[in-house]
């Protein structure tokens, strides 16, 4: 399978990246091409250009953060390199499940995420660790949380004109620790359904849950009713608070031919529970 | 609109012109450089069949443009075997008869190559888990990762 024709043009740096997509019509950046080539091959996407980003090493690689300073990730980092690093252990964790070697080799995290795939794993676990992304046009920069970077189903609040330059992701300090569950399709490790925990426990207490969920709603989504019943309680109380996980997913639940609608929402609390005791035994230590 | 671009394809340099911009690798290698040794599968970044190395990665490259590939090193299975000696995953497929109808063979060994790289006690668990992207549909897996343990430990 061929994708269909476009112009292809090579970025040297983000200040040409970003003339160039100002200046080309219907452009599309290209990263590693895991996400873009094979919708292109499938005829779901059919940009007009493709500006090739993939040699901008200013956007590849980790600065970490240090104290209260978030860790920096390049878009151009490789789920890989994400799955060997120090970064949070949940991002570690995720990352480390993408697809197979081979796609992790190539994946980019900003690929991913601006391809913003419902059973996509990373935009679960950077809404659930309220990770920021920083984005650029030609004339200005902003920084989005990633809660209002995922807008719907393959959809971002990403301009035409912005390239993604930083993912931001906060340190997990002492007596902090996240995880990520999912249940893999089994032929393309896609997630049927995922969740991500990042927990504060304070004397067996949990001081702080930040949950989210994905793969079953059309963008990932931060579970509130199952942080509230959780926060200021023990450990003990968590599968009664992953159970609360229905009221936050809403009625646009997605269905496939791997997983009905009804199964989706009857297994999710299940890897809820999985990622909150996961995230609570690093919390602990 | 044609681009220029040069590789450097199991040790040899090779520049072409007029690629067409959306030739993805392996019908780059397949089609122009006339190297069949990689096969295409699934299509689709899933059987592993079109596994090669870029730059010292194992790559699924009908996945990958060949204008993505500009610069690189790339090594397919025809670049395994030095003046007809077989690489020790060769040997070790040929030994342990880690194929049936060998369609998967040369993804399996250019991936497995990069999987047991620098681990010579390798597990069966890491072999199947590290072999996620490559499916054998003779289902011949039991003596793929034999041959894969037993390479491992002929590289050490």
């Amino acid at each position: 399978m061929y994708p269909p024709n476009f112009n292809y043009v090579r970025a040297g740096s983000v200040a040409e990246a970003l003339s160039l997509i100002a200046s080309e019509d219907d452009a599309k950046f290209l990263a590693g091409g895991h996400s873009l080539v094979p919708a292109m091959k499938l005829r779901l996407d059919a940009p007009g250009t493709l500006i090739d980003i993939g040699r901008i090493e200013d956007l590849r690689g980790i600065a970490y953060g240090s104290g209260d300073e978030n860790d920096c990730i390049g878009p151009l980092t490789t789920h890989a390199t994400i799955a060997s690093s120090n970064l949070a252990s949940a991002l570690v964790e995720a990352a480390g499940g993408i697809g197979d070697p081979q796609v992790r080799n190539r994946g980019t995290i900003g690929g991913n995420i601006a391809h913003a795939d419902p059973a996509s794993d990373l935009p679960t676990v950077l809404t659930a660790l309220e990770a920021s992304i920083r984005v650029e046009n030609p004339s200005n920069a902003r920084n989005i949380d990633a809660a209002n970077f995922f807008t719907g189903l393959f959809e971002t609040s990403l301009e035409e004109n912005e390239l993604i330059t930083v993912i931001a992701v906060p340190r997990e300090g002492a007596g902090t620790g996240s995880a990520y569950a999912k249940l893999f399709n089994p032929a393309s490790r896609y997630a049927v359904v995922g969740a991500c925990a990042s927990v504060t426990l304070n004397n067996g207490v949990v001081s702080r849950a930040r949950v989210a969920v994905g793969g079953l709603t059309p963008m990932a989504t931060r579970c509130g009713s199952v942080e509230a019943a959780l926060e200021g309680r023990s450990t003990d109380a968590i599968k009664e608070a992953s159970a609360q996980v229905a009221s936050d997913v809403g009625d646009d639940i997605l269905e496939d031919i791997h997983a009905s609608a009804e199964y989706r929402l009857g297994v999710i609390p299940v890897y809820v529970e999985r990622a909150l005791q996961a995230a609570c035994a690093r919390a602990a230590g | 609109m044609g681009v220029s671009i040069s590789l450097n394809i199991n040790g040899e340099a090779r520049s072409l012109d007029n690629v067409e911009p959306r030739l993805l690798l392996v019908d780059l290698i397949r089609e122009e450089l006339g190297l069949t040794g990689t096969n295409i599968g699934c299509d689709t970044s899933q059987c592993g069949a079109c596994t090669v190395h870029m730059d010292g990665l194992a790559v699924k490259s009908c996945t990958v443009l060949a204008v993505q590939a500009d610069g690189s090193d790339v090594v397919t299975i025809e670049g395994m075997a030095e003046d007809g000696q077989l690489t020790a995953m060769q040997q070790a497929f040929w030994d342990e008869h880690g194929l049936q109808c060998g369609f998967c063979t040369p993804g399996m060994i250019m991936a497995g190559v990069k999987l047991v790289e620098g681990n010579p006690d390798i597990s069966d668990e890491e072999i199947r888990h590290g072999l996620e992207g490559n499916i054998c549909r003779c289902t011949g897996y039991q003596n793929i990762v034999k041959a894969m343990k037993v390479a491992a430990q002929a590289a050490a």
